[in-house]
Formats: structure tokens, sequence, C-alpha cells
């Protein structure tokens, strides 16, 4: 009986090493391999809210225009230029000619009528391809008219500032209306857009391949396909980075990158990004009541330790609500709050808070959030040592953001948020105004009211000269800092790692990932 | 035999529904909505309203559970609000690769436990017993998650033998030895643990076995020490370990939820872990379906097989 099993074992030893020896292939030239956090929800950019899946979208579409690399500053795409109506109620784009959809179809103003119109208006035949969460940023759109073959009106229904900013963003990406109604509602498994790579496959939870388009108008770009791959484990990003698996690791925990970085078979990229990180703290009751209290805190917390020692350096220091990534608008002059927690002492004796009792919101995690928990810590601790008793109370994003939303009035006096956006309009217009208080649909939820912050908010809003809007935004900026309606901590710098092999990998302040222009020879 | 086969799927009809209603309410009484979840930060009353009513989620629970149930009734499980996607297209992709992993993961866990039971039984107290027992107690001990982490950081980082992460390789692969090459380590480090509790109950087993007055028969009879520990003892002892195993794979299908996220594995587990954060009720709903469905059955296949071995069982 025995006998025949040693007859088995070569046959055994010899799959065994088969079925090891070859796996350390790396990946072929050529050939990008991006290491995703997830698996992309849907590539319909209109259906889609997730920056994962808009990394792979804005590399199988164009928007009429887009951010010029590097920058949150506007430039041409499938539009070549625009007019904008003195009451700033008409934008009129002429279309660049001779741009074909991936399936043949040609690009015109129907086609750019047909994106808009689905999205917004709820009888449109394809409507139910839906539904459109992010449709909102184009709700001032009254009607989309084609004048021609090659010319397409927007007209609003007000003065909407961040207008070209949310067409160049991801959810204003032009999909193929003839793959639209070819595929219905399973379109965002069936992409078709004019982008430089065409969508080739989508293995679920395994890959999505894109190969290059030859035709692209701007230049067929070098890379015979981009592989996307989802890996939602930080850790085992990490080992398939160092296994040679994937070429592009985004997302790197921020422990690991001092690691790559000092691997001289690695790069590491890092670019600002429109990203804040604050506490917010209740302005309707309690210590926070008090400027004096307000501007304590933001003396107390040593944020330089923060960024450096929680978050490794993937950060930097935050003075204020609009970030130094629309470097057009940002306040230069406004300095972040210095760590002095004499001079917190100091105005919590002059407020009479000494030894106040406060109620932290704390969440493990979550879009846009770092590290959530060791930063509530060790804020926690910065303000245990000028005598506030901070309670943390933790809890799952979502759970979080239901307790959070809907105001933090009986709750608690302060909460971790954090935000990423594409204008600079959207952060302080919806969590600053008095009229953004929960009761009225906003995110205000410490309550802050300014009537001046208020009035140039607006006037930002309707104002279509990027120079006026940049000194109301400045003026916003000063204001606040002074107010300290948050504890101001960090602006995120985003990274990614990619193997030495790869060649003019970018990020991009919008969190896009355009790889039209990387080569892996 | 078939009467009672029929019994026992009918019996399942009520757990499975009832299960069904107990995932449905957890999942409503949880904070947080898949509106919520697709809009994030932009999640004002006015747009969740919208994707409400867009989803069908502004409708009375009851009303929701019963459009549910009508729909499944006619094979019919819904769309996915996150992946915007049939749920029925997402959990049969994820199923077969559970099942692969979970199916690896027990034959592993039934050979090796098998054997490491029946040897230190035979050899009960010698330096055999206590090696096995010293391993299968590291085994049941060790969090799987943990061992996952450091296999990967040793086959796949320090020697690069086997691939970290994932079920193919994204390039060349999609072949036969691609997919073994992929399954070794999670499936390995999901057997891990079962192997050790099956090892054990398989020695106990056995132990009893061993001691009974047939056995001494059987050895008086002149047979040889082989033929009375596999044509007699283990034959009986399996009376008691075919159970055990069809409990493991529920332990397994457990698992497989975190091993499914440390190996990037495209399976159930890993769906249900991201479902549940984003409140993706109609795909959680899917899942837990089907894994439970598969669990009642491998269990009846058990005692089925059970009562075929045991005579006494049959009537």
């Amino acid at each position: 009986m025995t006998s025949k099993w040693y007859g088995l074992a070569p046959l055994l030893a010899a799959t065994a090493l088969a079925l090891v020896s070859p796996a350390a292939a790396q990946t072929p030239p050529n050939v990008l391999v991006v290491g995703q956090i997830a698996e992309p929800a849907s590539l319909d950019p209109h259906v889609s809210t997730a920056a994962n899946d808009f990394r792979i979208a804005v590399n199988l579409y164009d928007g009429l225009v887009r951010n010029k690399s590097g920058t949150l500053e506007i430039e041409p795409a499938l539009a070549t230029d625009w007019t904008i109506s003195d009451d700033g109620l008409e934008y009129t784009f002429n279309l660049r000619e001779g741009v074909s959809f991936h399936d043949g179809t040609p690009f015109n103003a129907d086609a750019v009528k047909f994106n808009f119109d689905r999205m917004l208006d709820e009888t449109h035949p394809y409507a139910d391809t839906g539904p459109f969460p992010l449709s909102f940023f184009f709700s001032a759109v009254e009607t989309v008219e084609v004048i021609d073959d090659l010319t397409v009106k927007f007209t609003l229904n007000e003065a909407f500032a961040p207008f070209m900013s949310n067409l160049a963003s991801a959810t204003g990406l032009i999909v193929s209306p003839a793959a639209v109604e070819q595929y219905g509602a399973d379109y965002g498994r069936n992409p078709v857009g004019t982008g430089p790579y065409k969508f080739e496959e989508w293995q679920s939870n395994t890959s999505v391949v894109a190969s290059r388009n030859d035709d692209y108008w701007d230049g067929a770009p070098e890379l015979e396909a981009v592989i996307f791959r989802p890996i939602t484990d930080a850790n085992t990003r990490v080992a398939e980075m160092l296994s040679g698996g994937i070429d592009v690791l985004l997302e790197t925990p921020p422990d690991n990158v001092a690691q790559f970085r000092d691997d001289p078979n690695y790069q590491v990229v890092e670019a600002v990004g429109p990203h804040v990180w604050y506490v917010m703290l209740n302005a309707k009751e309690g210590p926070f009541t008090d400027v004096r209290v307000r501007q304590a805190v933001n003396y107390a917390v040593n944020k330089e330790s923060l960024v450096n020692d929680v978050l490794q350096g993937t950060a930097e220091v935050s003075a204020g609500p609009i970030p130094p990534a629309f470097n057009w608008a940002y306040n230069e002059e406004v300095d972040p709050y210095p760590y002095d927690p004499e001079m917190a002492r100091q105005l919590l004796a002059e407020a009479g808070a000494e030894g106040a009792s406060l109620t932290f919101l704390v969440t493990e995690g979550g879009s846009g959030m770092l590290d959530p928990v060791p930063m509530g810590t060790a804020i926690q601790a910065d303000l245990a040592a000028v005598g506030l008793d901070v309670e943390i109370q933790t809890y799952e994003w979502n759970t979080f953001l239901s307790e959070v939303n809907p105001g933090l009035e009986g709750k608690a006096d302060m909460a971790e948020m954090a935000w990423m956006t594409s204008d600079p309009d959207t952060l302080p217009f919806l969590t600053l105004r008095t009229a953004a208080w929960p009761e009225e649909g906003g995110f205000n939820s410490s309550y802050y009211s300014n009537p001046e912050v208020d009035a140039l908010l607006d006037q930002a809003r309707i104002s279509t000269d990027p120079d006026e809007r940049a000194e109301l935004y400045k003026q916003v900026q000063a204001l606040t800092n002074e107010d300290a309606p948050w504890l101001f901590v960090a602006n995120w710098k985003q990274n990614a790692v990619v193997t030495s092999a790869v060649e003019d990998f970018e990020l991009q302040p919008d969190f896009g990932l355009v790889l039209r222009d990387v080569s892996k020879p | 035999m078939t009467a009672y086969i029929g019994k026992r799927l009918l019996a399942a009809i009520p757990v499975i529904l009832g299960l069904s209603i107990i995932v449905f309410l957890v999942m409503k009484l949880i904070p947080g909505d898949p509106a919520q979840a697709l809009l994030g930060s932009y999640a004002t009353p006015d747009n969740v309203e919208r994707i409400n009513r867009a989803l069908g989620l502004d409708r009375s629970w009851p009303e929701q559970y019963v459009i549910w149930i009508g729909n499944l009734l006619q094979g019919d499980f819904g769309r996915s609000y996150i992946l915007n996607r049939p749920v029925i297209d997402e959990v049969l992709d994820r199923f077969s690769a559970t099942l692969i992993l979970a199916g690896a993961s027990l034959l592993i866990c039934s050979v090796l436990g098998i054997l490491a039971g029946i040897v230190s039984a035979v050899r009960q107290f010698g330096w055999t017993d206590r090696i096995v027992t010293f391993f299968v107690l590291i085994g049941i001990s060790m969090p799987a998650f943990f061992l996952g982490l450091v296999l990967i950081l040793l086959f796949a980082v320090q020697w690069r033998l086997l691939p970290a992460s994932g079920m193919y390789a994204v390039y060349g692969g999609g072949d036969l030895p691609d997919l073994l090459r992929h399954l070794i380590l999670p499936a390995g480090t999901l057997a891990i643990v079962a192997t050790g509790v099956v090892a054990r109950l398989t020695r106990a087993a056995m132990l009893e076995v061993l001691r009974q007055d047939f056995i001494r028969t059987a050895r008086a009879k002149g047979l040889s020490e082989n033929a009375v520990i596999y044509r007699h003892a283990f034959r009986a002892a399996l009376v008691s370990i075919i159970p055990v195993i069809g409990i493991q794979t529920g332990f397994v299908l457990g698992g497989a939820v975190y091993i499914e996220t440390v190996f990037q594995w495209p399976g159930l587990g890993q769906m249900l872990v991201k479902a549940v954060s984003t409140r993706d009720l109609l795909l959680v709903q899917g899942g837990v379906l089907v894994a439970a469905t598969l669990y009642v059955l491998v269990n009846l296949l058990a005692d089925v097989a059970q009562a075929m071995l045991d005579p006494r069982l049959k009537a």
C-alpha cells in the first residue's frame, strides 16, 4: 500500500516546482500595470462618484475642457475655444473637428447635448441608465442647444462661476451616445470615449484593460496598454509592488513611503491635491462659542508633528478652508497658526474655559480621512497638555457621516472631517455659509456664521472674472483664519510609487491619473 | 432516503427566508445608506432624496422587502445600487471564485487533518503525537490574516516564488497552472485553522474507536495493523469526522471573508465586506443567500454520507 505513494512523490514535487518557478516574471515593457485601491464601480463617468473610478475614466474619455497638466487651470480639450456672455448665463463652445469615439461614431454637438440631457432631464429616453449622483454639478444648466454640427450652447438659469471647473471634472467627460443606446444600463461596463486609451476588457475583480488609441487627436500615447488591478488591502498592494506584480502603486500607506524612497528601484511621486483635513468646532453651544477658545485649540495642536510624525510627511500644514492646490485663489499671506501652547493657555484663561470637557467625534477611516484615529488621539494629547479634557468617540465611516452631517448640536464639540474638491468654491460654500447649516441642507455641521463671509462667497459664485473671484477667495481665507471655525490641520499630498522603468509619470492636482504621456520602454 | 433529502430541503426554506429578513433588518438598522455611500461628501438631503427615488429606496421597508422577495421568486435578484450591475452576475462571478478557494481549503484540511489525526491517535503520547499536536495548536491559535501576510512576505516578496495576490495573472495567465499558483497561498492559509480542528477531532474519534471490542477482535484475528487502522477503525471513526467537515465548510466560508481581502481573491467574502460598508443591501442579500444555500447543501451532503456509512442512522 505505502509503496504506491513513493511513485507519486517525484510527480508531486515536479508539479510543485513547475507551479512556483515562473511566478517572478516582471510586467512586460510598454504595458503599465496600475495597482488601484478598489474595483471600479462603473466606468460610466456620469454614474460613478469614486476617485478610484475616475482614475481609469480620464484615460478613456475627454471632456470639453480639461485641467492643464500639473495645474487646476482650464485648457481646451474636445472644445477648441469658447465664449461666455457678459451676464455669465451663456457659454458657447466650438468643438474639435474630426474626432471620433472609439466605436467609430463621430463626436459632435449632438453628442454633447445627449450627454448633458441624459444626466439632467428625467424624461430623456436614456435617463434610466443612471442614477447620476453628481449631476448637480451642472444643475444650473437650463438648456443645451446644438447651434451647428460643431457648435454647442449652454444656457444657465443663474450665473455659476464653478461651471468651467465642473466641466473639467470627471463628471464632465463625454461618453459615446451610440454606445449608451447599445448597452443601456450596462454601459458602465462597456465604456466608449474619445480618450488616449480604448477600453478592451473588464474581468470582474481582476483587471480593467485599455489599449492605445492610435488615432488620438492629441497624439497617440507610447504605452501599448494599461492594466488597472484592484488591490483593496494596503499591505497586499505594497507586497505586489515589492514582488514585481504592478508598476504603479497608488495611495501608499505613510509608513511605506520612506521605504520606497530609499530604494533606487522605485520612484516616489508626489503632488499637492485640493484636499483639506480639519476638525470642526461647534460654534452653537459649549466652549467653542467663544472665538478665543477656537483660536486656542489652533495654537495648542502641534500640526507640524501631526504631518511629519503621524502622516510621515505625506501632508502639509493647512492654514484655512482653501487648499494651496488652487494656487490662483490661494492667499499666500495667511499663515497657519503656529504651535504655541503658552498662547493657547492664555486664551483659554481669558475665555474662562480652562479645564473644559469636550466630546470629539473621530472616524475609523473614510474618503480622504488619512489616518483619522492616530490623528485624533494626537490632537487629544496636545489639548490635554493645555488642560482640556477631550473624550473621543469613534465611528465607522458611514455611521460617522450620519452622526456628523445632521449637525453637532447636543452630540459633540468637535468632529474630524476632510474634503477633496475640484473648485475653491465647493468647500466653503457647502460648509461655512450660514445658509449651509444642516437644517438648510448644507454641511455646516458646526454652525459657523459670519455675514461678511456669506456675502463674499455668494459674490464669488456669480463672478465670471477669475481675478475678481481670486480676490474674493483670498478675503474669505483671511477672515476664516481669524474666526477659526475649525481646527485647521492638513492638506494631503497625493503620492504614488512607480518602478524605475516608468518615465514621465505625474500626479495631477485634480486627483486624475493622466497616463497619456507616460512611457515604460 | 429521497424522502429524507426532500424533507431536509424543505426545512431549509424557512431558515433561508428567516436569514434574509434578519439581513434586511440589520442592513436597514445600521446608520448610513447607499445614497450616502454614492454621494460621499455631497450627500445633501436633496441629493439623497433624488438618489433614493431613483433606487426605489423611498418606499416603506415592508414594501421594499416584499418587492425584493417577489422579484426573487421570478429569478430576479435585482441590481446592485453601487456597482450598477445585476446582482446575479456579480454573485455568480464571485461565487465560482469562492467555491474554488473554499473547495481547495476543505480538501487540504480534510486530507491533512485526517492524516495528522490518525497518526497522532495511533502513536498516542509518542513523539509523533506531540509534534503533530504542537503544530496543530499553533495552527488553531494563529490569526489567519496575520499568517497570510507573513506567507505573502516570504513567498512573494522575499523569494518571489508565488504571486502575492489575485486569482489569475493579468497578462499571459488564465490557465490551470496559473490558477493553482495563485491558489496555493490563500487556500493554504485558510486551511490551517480548519486542519487543526479536523486533526484534533479525528484524533479523539480514533482513540475512542481503537479502545472498542471489535478492534481487539480484529487484531486477535491476526489482521495487519494497517488493515485494523484503515479498514476497521478509520471507517468507524469517519462517522463522527464527516459532520465536523460539514461544519468546517461554514468556518471556511466565514474565513474566506478576510482571506479574500488579504489575498485580493475575487470571491463572495471580499464582495460582502465591500457591500456591507457601502450599504449595498441587494448585493448583501444575494451573497448571503448563495452562501447560506451552499452551507445547507454541504451539511445535508455530510448527513447523507454519514447515514450511508452508519447503518444505525438509516432509520
